[in-house]
């Protein structure tokens, strides 16, 4: 499973980082960095974590699905 | 009319970031017809700009960081073959393995590849990269884990900075050299610049600035060994990073009769393209990094920018557009927005700074690198870059688009006392950066020259 984050929205609230710290981690004060692809048994809680999100920034989704795999 | 819209054969050109959203979109919005997505590297969309954060890091692979898809856009993704030319009278896409593609609409996305080293012979020597792919970040991340001596890092706007910040979070030496006066001048100013470059020495980076690399050095087995600088001095190091900025994949269309060259492809706020003569096309559209559009917010420059929020944004429009019939159909008028994280410090942008003629300080300060800086143009708020500051953002988002007085009036409990003493800009000349800007104004300023021309060299 993918994930994208909008840091275009992101504002550094940091709730995923409480939420998930082994996908979402600080870089500093406010700077995020997350793990693009993470494993089927956190899904459900990165699912919790986008819609916890205080500016719905976090997009989790399929890598697109091209037909040769 | 809107039904005929909604049917027929779509064909987009751009398989990352802008062209996926468009795909999406265009399902969103009913479109039934055939879809599909041309793309020149063999893999589905996927986002770039971890490539010189997290990849670098050594937190997740290159090969990790594929975009999720919010629908299935059922599209038949042509990838791995680049489009090699356009025929509008007869409606078709060239493509490198001989054939073509018919369409009814067309959506350019080609977007931007990186900038070369200018010397083939100092390019092609082993240990010196450019990054802009997944096989330029894996490449990377396996030297700089090797642990090499000292890298340098040609030119220090975003994509460089960034890869010194990594590279010293990671214990490597590095050298970064840029011919302007200081790291991100083209795009922050000369005032947020010189905090720019006060963070790179801080983080033990050995920042030169003000010179050029005149040569890249081989040992003779084809191995990169250092550089020349116009100063005279050497630079012994074992990986180069080339970041002298992006170029726009537009040679494909030399033949189109489009409004295509250097700087993008030209087209209207409806992301309809325009012919070398300046007449709009119905037919062709373009978004992302490869077109450049006129904003009434800046006095209807065309704007050229590398922005991952445009890429989405102007793609969704652009989608819409080509579906609806033309009383229905919207502009492009988003602001311009990009962040960057370097040196644990997260950089935000919003609207165009390089549009500026003053700037005032209006919460925080150089010193407490904490900080929210306003710009303004002939009395007027053009932008704002705020330094570990994000929630500011949106404030000054909406006094950009109000086309609120500038210096601005109090709106933050931690205002500056430097709030209402404007500074001069000093947005520097283009052609005196080591790299292009992000932000490419291609119009024309009365009171400075913003022409962008090709950097010599």
């Amino acid at each position: 499973m993918q994930i994208v984050v909008d840091l275009t929205r992101c504002q550094g609230y940091a709730q995923c980082v409480f939420l998930a710290p082994d996908v979402f981690r600080l870089h500093g004060e406010e700077g995020l960095l997350y793990k693009p692809s993470v494993p089927d048994d956190r899904l459900e809680r990165v699912r919790q974590v986008a819609a916890a999100c205080p500016v719905r920034a976090i997009l989790v989704g399929e890598e697109v699905g091209t037909g040769g795999g | 009319m809107a039904g005929e819209a909604r049917d027929g054969r779509i064909v987009v050109v751009g398989a990352s970031l802008a062209g996926l959203r468009a795909a999406e979109t265009l399902r969103d919005e009913g479109f039934t017809g055939s879809l599909t997505v041309v793309g020149d590297e063999p893999h589905p969309p996927y986002d770039r700009p971890p490539l010189s954060k997290q990849v670098l890091l050594d937190e997740a692979p290159a090969d990790s960081t594929g975009l999720p898809v919010r629908r299935d856009p059922d599209a038949e993704w042509r990838l791995g073959v680049a489009a090699t030319g356009l025929d509008p009278l007869a409606r078709r896409v060239l493509l490198a393995d001989g054939e073509s593609l018919p369409y009814d609409r067309l959506l350019i996305a080609t977007g931007t590849r990186a900038r070369p080293w200018p010397d083939p012979a100092g390019a092609a020597l082993d240990g010196v990269f450019t990054l802009r792919t997944r096989e330029d970040a894996t490449g990377l991340a396996a030297r700089l884990a090797a642990g090499p001596g000292r890298v340098l890092v040609v030119g220090a706007g975003f994509t460089g900075s960034e890869i010194a910040s990594a590279c010293r979070k990671r214990g490597l030496q590095v050298t970064v050299a840029e011919r302007g006066p200081d790291p991100l001048v083209g795009a922050l100013g000369g005032t947020l610049s010189r905090l720019a470059a006060l963070m790179h020495r801080e983080h033990g980076v050995d920042l030169r600035c003000g010179v050029t690399v005149t040569a890249l050095l081989g040992d003779g087995a084809g191995r990169f060994t250092g550089a020349d600088l116009s100063d005279g001095t050497r630079v012994e190091a074992d990986v180069c990073v080339v970041a002298l900025g992006a170029v726009r994949n537009v040679e494909w269309l030399a033949e189109s009769g489009l409004a295509a060259g250097p700087r993008g492809i030209a087209c209207d706020a409806g992301c309809r393209a325009f012919t070398r003569y300046g007449i709009v096309t119905d037919d062709i559209f373009v978004a992302g990094d490869v077109s450049r559009f006129p904003h009434p917010l800046f006095g209807y420059q065309m704007l050229s920018l590398e922005h991952w929020g445009n890429a989405v944004a102007q793609a969704e429009v652009a989608a819409h557009n080509m579906v609806s019939p033309g009383p229905l159909r919207r502009p492009h008028l988003s602001l311009p927005v990009f962040w960057s994280t370097q040196f644990g410090l997260n950089i935000k942008s919003v609207g165009v700074p390089t549009y500026s003629d003053h700037i005032v300080i209006a919460q925080g300060s150089l010193e407490a690198g904490r900080l929210a800086m306003v710009y303004g143009y002939r009395g007027r708020v053009t932008a704002a870059v705020t330094v570990d500051m994000a929630k500011s953002v949106d404030y000054y988002r909406h006094l950009i688009e109000t086309a609120a007085p500038f210096p601005p009036p109090p709106g933050a409990a931690d205002r500056a006392l430097t709030a209402d003493i404007p500074l001069p800009s000093d947005v520097p000349d283009p052609k005196g950066l080591s790299h292009e800007p992000v932000v490419a104004l291609t119009g024309h300023l009365p009171d400075r020259a913003l022409m962008v021309v090709q950097p010599p060299g």
